[in-house]
């Protein structure tokens, strides 16, 4: 173990991240957003002093050269997901608005009273709530595939409820809660085998594992550029050209048509159909930096780090007495749930602070997983690729801490 | 003593173990649920008022050890006072923790001044003040309080 901890790679990681070399800061709430690089930082800033300007309009250079770098993001975001093309990119807020954009447009033009939406029982509630408000519009139903105890759903059970009527399957890839990964390529696979539509969640996904939306098949995926190292305000759907170009805007204005008269509108063809009014110009610059950054660290060296921090915190905890680790699925990403008998997640997250440790406690926006494992919420560490074995240790100490005070 | 140590105090943590009056009443006159979603507390407060005084009082529910100790102390504090004394105690502690000092009048609070340390913990007082906002709301009939 410590043989990584010591090696040159960790430590140069961690110096390309400024607030980790703050004092006693030890940073385990990737899941919730991960920390910056400072290429990111600088490549705002840069935009911001010497670039700025608006796109898709000016006639000016500076305008043309904005537009030239969030089109050239676009192509980033093509080439890490390897999509067919950039039409096939759409820059939104974030996964919510993803999502959203996906049940506003999708949903309410082809979803009628009868159809049936399935979703998996470890949803964030971001990809439960969008669903249920097309349900009460169109009148279509939402179906929830069952966890298993280990936080992991069965593929017999999804089948069950695979039908005619099933026109879409929206997923998670990785749960935020517990960490488990979905088998998506079956997913879609045997959604596609009743002709539904398949959106995959991959707002905890892409910033630990390799993403290739052709080879996976999916028709929607979407994710956050703050959950990977990027800037907030920014976020991708990523959805199949043809099908694309079939669904109705989700929100109107500028940028987004072909020619406007009083009478009538005609739309622009995505991404542009998508992507009404000026959109976050600067952060989709920095998250294109960012994307840049995750690809020269690289996955291999991303999966064995995070896996051997998953791996080392499992033991760890395993060995506690009075902690009960919430999400056991064979395959997980670096997310670590857990509770301490007698201790309320709350008074964890107080205490882990107090030690510089800064963990999520709460329901981490899935209630219905908290109601599934029968507690009201759970403490949560997450790991990125900068984290160390150190850093688990403290985790390990202030789980000590918590339980010599409060258990 | 560390920040720390001035929020879990020792009567806190005892509260929190062993809560007093935490059991449901025969007949209230008066009950109110309370929760804070952002972390999932979560209290049914339920009383007897006779002849204008809290002459039962119970609490049942879940939460952090902040809030199920400020509601172990409410109860006992509460217990045998009138309804007008209940809501000067209640003021007194929401004005402590959510106010500037000054204007607090400690001495109706005894030994809820323990809570003073919450105050360095914007995030926590929420969690103290919520048995309050719920004895507040069964008192004046609503059912249901969110601290969010
Ligand atoms: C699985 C999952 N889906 C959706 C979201 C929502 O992402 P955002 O808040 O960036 O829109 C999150 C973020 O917590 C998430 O973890």
């Amino acid at each position: 173990m410590t043989v990584l901890n010591s090696s040159n790679d960790l430590d140069r990681i961690r110096r390309d991240f400024p607030v980790l070399s703050q004092n006693g800061l030890v940073y385990l709430d990737n899941a919730a957003t991960t920390q910056k690089p400072r290429c990111v930082a600088d490549r705002l800033y840069k935009f911001y002093t010497e670039e700025y300007g608006t796109i898709h309009r000016g006639v000016y250079q500076l305008s043309q050269q904005a537009t030239d770098f969030y089109e050239s993001s676009r192509e980033t975001v093509r080439g890490f997901l390897n999509a067919r093309s950039i039409s096939e990119v759409i820059f939104t807020k974030g996964t919510t608005e993803a999502i959203n954009l996906v049940a506003n447009s999708f949903g309410r033009a082809f979803l009628k009273a009868g159809d049936e939406i399935i979703i998996s029982g470890m949803e964030h509630h971001a990809n439960i709530v969008p669903w249920q408000q097309v349900c009460e519009a169109t009148g279509a139903l939402l179906r929830v595939v069952p966890l298993q105890d280990d936080g992991a759903i069965l593929m017999s059970d999804f089948q069950k409820l695979l039908s005619d009527r099933t026109k879409l399957v929206s997923m998670v890839h990785v749960s935020n809660a517990l960490g488990t990964v979905n088998p998506v390529s079956e997913i879609v696979k045997l959604a596609h085998g009743v002709g539904a539509k398949v959106l995959i969640d991959g707002a905890q996904a892409v910033s630990h594992v390799p993403v290739d939306v052709q080879a996976l098949d999916c028709d929607f995926y979407v994710f956050s550029s703050h959950k990977l190292y990027g800037p907030t305000g920014v976020g991708v759907l990523y959805g199949k050209e043809d099908f694309l170009n079939r669904m109705p805007p989700y929100q109107t204005g500028g940028d987004m048509i072909e020619s406007v008269t009083f009478e009538k509108t005609t739309f622009a063809k995505a991404p542009a159909r998508f992507e009404a009014g000026t959109p976050a110009i600067a952060e989709v610059i920095g998250f294109a930096e960012a994307i840049r950054y995750v690809q020269t660290i690289g996955f291999d060296y991303i999966q064995k780090q995070e896996s051997l921090l998953l791996a080392y915190a499992t033991a760890q905890f395993e060995k506690l007495s009075g902690v009960t680790i919430i999400g056991t699925a064979s395959e997980k990403a670096s997310v670590l749930s857990f509770s301490i008998e007698g201790v309320h997640p709350h008074d964890i997250g107080t205490v882990m602070d107090d030690l510089g440790i800064a963990i999520r406690a709460g329901h981490h926006c899935a209630q219905p997983v908290m109601k599934r494992f029968g507690v009201a919420a759970t403490a949560r560490a997450s790991f990125a690729f900068y984290n160390t074995t150190e850093e688990i240790d403290m985790l390990v100490m202030g789980v000590k801490r918590c339980q010599e005070l409060l258990a | 003593m560390s920040r720390l140590e001035q929020l879990y105090q020792d009567m806190i943590l005892e509260h929190n173990k062993h809560p007093r009056h935490f059991e449901s009443i025969e007949s209230p006159t008066h009950t109110a649920f309370g929760k804070n979603p952002l972390c999932g507390d979560e209290y049914h407060l339920s009383v007897e008022i006779k002849d204008n005084v809290v002459f039962l009082i119970g609490f049942q529910g879940s939460g952090c050890a902040i809030s199920k100790s400020s509601a172990s102390m409410m109860t006992e504090l509460v217990l045998g006072k009138s309804v007008q004394e209940a809501l000067q105690i209640k003021e007194a502690f929401l004005t402590l923790l959510m106010q500037d000092e000054a204007g607090t009048d400690r001495s109706l609070l005894g030994k809820l001044m323990v809570f003073e340390g919450v105050k360095k913990y914007p995030v926590r007082v929420k969690c103290a003040t919520l048995i309050w906002r719920t004895l507040e709301a069964a008192l004046e009939g609503v059912v249901e309080v969110s601290t969010e």
